[in-house]
């Protein structure tokens, strides 16, 4: 029965798939009927993939900036870009695959809506991709670079860190490229491993000249991105991929601006402050909620937004007053950015810290495939954390 | 019918059929696909089984049932184009490029002013004065032929021996020794080594140290170009050496794929530092990459000016006009060693170079055949050779007396704004200057700012930074009109963000 129940399913799926049938005989799936039994068939053992690590929380609707839509984190990036691309005559977005929409979507609409000029594909070169906006951002028209994800963007570093960053300073202000943004999906994803789901922010964080901005939902990725484009300096901008469809919240249609080197609190607390960017700030959020709950602890949450330059006053103002620190990011402990902020807290706020400052960090490995449950900063280490440093 | 109709239904970006699933879709002329995508895939491409021909989308090729390695050929090159032989001669009358007197003159008065120049600073090196340097010997005849066949608004990006191109473009010898001396009037501020030469008004790129990175910014600046109508060519220099470099590959790459008006310039001097180039490649020189990627590319003669000339000239015309790369690669001979870091005589032998200086010069070649026309004599050079050494010796000693730039000059430019964190490391360094600054060589550097007076300073800076970009942006590199129009309509889009 459970094998006739089994194939029945199967058989509906295929039936709703509809048309895909000569596709699927085109890809060879041509599978015996009932080959691929339900998951619970193969007992205990087969696992469900996991649920993600955090809930996505959304802001409430800004009113401050008229009209809204109901947007996910890739769409409100699309409108950012279409919007700079409807203001600004000189802009122009180019990378791998940009052409079609992305691999992630960000780009749908754009080409068909501002020409193949405005809108296209490159060869497969991070390094040229770079070079090629610099040199765009040179002769001062707006270029959107786009590496397909974050890490791949090593060997545009040369560029990067070489030239964007130091092109205004070693011509003594005669040339800049200023006007050159690079986005790029960043962190994990669940299923992304090595080389879908690093977050090398630190990398860049130590590179006097270029900005590096990491958004926590739509909202904050229109804006931010906003700013970033029109930013007189090269920036950086990750976009948290697991977070294209699964934040969604209300994002105003017309541009607006979120400054950058600010951090946020987004949450007003007295005992310990928390620290993070992108995803993270999810994860912190919960933590937060939990230590209300479980610990009678109030926290502060602050959503550091900018990492170059980033907010060194309120991370040190929240710190005076709550005398804790725990920052969390799901890159690799050792030379991770949470140091540089841990470093500059205690020769700030030395005197009013009233523990350790705590970073629960991603490992020091590469980032693993099956093992990413394990390997992340998820809420249960944050929270085991804050709770040592409370008794501290 | 159904089935295309149903496959039109089904398909939607969201959907993870990519690439592959496309080809059945263009079979089955799904509209919203065609409507879409690039001119590429709506060429149709007509599938027809009782047809034998090669159907791949990667290639535009016949079959062949012959197994046969294509031979590189290397014996038998590209062949090197000449107007003039080594005695200054025209060997085909109709290659000559019959320039004026005037326009030849400035040539030869541009690569021997250079050559004189260099001999000067590099013994300021020698001598200390200095802390680096770079000549150019025996590759003049490159700068300056292709100079000259620009306009004055093409943009030049180079890599570090191109300094004739400042020079045929009038740069004058006092922003030369300023930049290598860093004194207070050098216009980078005295952040780079010697001869890493900007010019915004010149529309020369700062030059940077790492090799070929300025290959793709080129392209990225001709594309720029091109959709501003601009009618202007980005022209990009580099060795043969830099061209093994990935971004040299990326650059070419792309500024074929992209259609870009950019004149690619290689001068294959035949060293980079020790290693020759049997070292640095196994093909045929640079030139002969060019086709690989469908890049129309010529070799010449870089010794002979009036080669390099016509070849820069067409290719520029043409590049413009349509809207795609050339490659010239340029022969020649770096005379000189490396820079004053290098003694070549590590390497390679005295006749060698010998030979180079004395048989095939662009600098003699040149003035043979100004001798040979009536337009220059003996009397003529001693004369010339006085006054430009005059003039050099002049420009160095006033620039050897100049100071240094101020010290706060190590904090600004980093962004267009200073950020906090910085500005508070600038008072650090102004504090400690106070009261260690007898360690420091101090007086030979501009009067240092009191600290207090920093931050009224910082307002000030803030204030006429604000008014200097928007100044500024009206004179692009390209200095046309219409980019001028778009940096305008920068400048009003910008006024209000929220960054500080």
């Amino acid at each position: 029965m459970a094998a006739v129940a089994a194939s029945a399913g199967w058989l509906l799926r295929l039936r709703a798939a509809g048309a895909d049938g000569p596709w699927r005989r085109l890809c060879g799936a041509g599978l015996p009927r009932g080959f691929l039994q339900s998951a619970s068939a193969y007992g205990a053992a087969a696992q469900r993939r996991q649920v993600a690590h955090f809930t996505f929380q959304p802001d409430p609707e800004p009113v401050e900036y008229g009209q809204t839509q109901k947007m996910n984190l890739f769409q409100a990036v699309t409108s950012a870009l279409d919007n700079s691309l409807a203001k600004d005559p000189t802009a122009v977005i180019f990378g791998e695959d940009v052409a079609f929409g992305g691999v992630f979507r960000c780009t749908v609409g754009l080409r068909d809506k501002y020409g193949k000029d405005r809108v296209f594909n490159t060869p497969l070169c991070e390094q040229g991709i770079v070079g090629f906006g610099i040199g765009i951002a040179v002769t001062g028209a707006t270029a959107i670079a786009e590496i397909q994800f974050a890490d791949y963007i090593f060997p545009a570093f040369d560029q990067i860190v070489n030239e964007a960053a130091k092109y205004r300073y070693r011509s003594g202000d005669l040339f800049n490229c200023g006007s050159l943004t690079i986005r790029s999906p960043w962190g994990c994803v669940g299923h992304g491993a090595l080389y879908h789901s690093q977050s090398p922010e630190a990398f860049f964080a130590h590179c006097p000249g270029i900005k590096v901005v990491v958004p926590r939902s739509p909202f904050q990725a229109k804006g931010l991105l906003l700013s970033c484009i029109e930013d007189k300096n090269p920036c950086i901008f990750f976009e948290p991929k697991i977070l294209y469809r699964a934040a969604v919240e209300q994002v105003p249609v017309e541009p607006y601006n979120i400054p950058l080197s600010q951090a946020e609190v987004i949450r007003e607390g007295s005992d310990v402050t928390l620290v993070a960017w992108g995803t993270q700030v999810h994860v912190i959020r919960e933590v937060a909620a939990m230590a209300q709950e479980k610990l009678g602890v109030s926290c502060e949450v602050i959503d550091l937004r900018t990492i170059l330059p980033w907010d060194v006053d309120t991370v040190c103002k929240s710190v005076i007053k709550t005398g804790r620190l725990l920052v969390s990011h799901e890159a690799p402990l050792t030379g991770g950015f949470a140091s540089e902020i841990s470093s500059t807290v205690q020769e700030e706020c030395f005197l009013n810290l009233e523990a350790p400052i705590s970073r629960v960090c991603g490992y020091d490995t590469p980032f693993p495939h099956i093992f990413e449950p394990f390997y992340i900063p998820d809420k249960w280490k944050c929270y085991d954390a804050l709770r040592k440093m409370i008794n501290y | 019918m159904a089935v295309a109709a149903a496959a039109a239904r089904v398909w939607r970006p969201s959907r993870g059929l990519g690439r592959a699933g496309l080809p059945l879709l263009r079979l089955l002329g799904a509209r919203g696909l065609a409507r879409s995508h690039t001119h590429r895939w709506q060429q149709q491409r007509h599938f027809s089984s009782l047809d034998d021909k090669p159907q791949f989308p990667g290639a535009s090729a016949e079959f062949i049932d012959k197994l046969e390695f294509i031979q590189p050929n290397v014996i038998s090159g590209i062949p090197i184009y000449r107007v003039m032989d080594r005695q200054g001669q025209i060997i085909n009358p109709s290659e000559d490029p019959h320039l004026p007197q005037e326009k030849v003159l400035k040539f030869y008065k541009s690569m021997t002013l250079l050559n004189t120049m260099d001999r000067i600073l590099y013994e300021s090196q020698r001598q200390g004065r200095i802390s680096f340097y770079m000549t150019n010997y025996g590759e003049e005849g490159t700068h300056v032929g292709s100079a000259a066949a620009l306009d004055d608004t093409d943009l030049v990006f180079g890599q570090y021996r191109e300094a004739g191109v400042l020079m045929y473009r009038d740069y004058p010898l006092e922003l030369f020794m300023a930049q290598c001396y860093g004194n207070v009037s050098d216009l980078g501020k005295g952040r780079q080594m010697p001869v890493h030469y900007g010019c915004r008004e010149r529309h020369f790129v700062t030059i940077s140290s790492p090799l070929a990175t300025q290959i793709p910014q080129a392209v990225g600046a001709a594309y720029a170009a091109k959709r501003a109508n601009a009618n202007r060519v980005v022209i990009c220099y580099f060795g043969e050496g830099a061209a093994s470099e990935g971004d040299a590959h990326a650059g070419f790459n792309f500024a074929a794929t992209l259609e870009c008006p950019i004149i690619f310039f290689c001068r294959n001097n035949g060293y980079a530092i020790s290693t020759p180039t049997s070292e640095q490649y196994r093909g045929d020189g640079i030139a002969a990459r060019g086709p690989g990627y469908g890049i129309l590319s010529i070799r010449v003669d870089g010794n002979d000016v009036f080669a390099v000339y016509n070849a820069t000239k067409e290719a520029r015309r043409r590049a413009v006009a349509e809207n795609q790369p050339f490659l010239i690669e340029a022969m020649t001979y770096r005379i000189g060693h490396h820079s004053t870091s290098d003694d070549s005589s590590a390497y390679r032998s005295v006749d060698e170079v010998n030979y180079w200086d004395k048989q095939d010069h662009p600098i003699s070649r040149l003035r043979h055949h100004l001798q040979s026309r009536g337009w220059w004599d003996d009397e003529q050079e001693k004369a010339w050779r006085k006054q430009s050494r005059k003039k050099v010796m002049e420009a160095f000693e006033q620039a050897e007396r100049k100071l240094k730039p101020n010290p706060n000059l190590i904090f600004s430019d980093v962004y267009q704004e200073m950020p906090a964190q910085l500005r508070k490391q600038q008072e650090s360094l102004a504090r400690h200057l106070q009261t260690y600054g007898e360690h420091y060589p101090l007086d030979h550097f501009e009067k240092q700012v009191p600290p207090n007076t920093l931050r009224s300073q910082a307002v000030l800076e803030a204030c006429s930074a604000r008014l200097l970009h928007w100044a500024g942006s009206l004179v692009s590199p390209f200095s046309t009109l219409s980019y001028t129009v778009f940096s305008q309509g920068l400048g009003e889009g910008t006024s209000g963000t929220g960054h500080p």
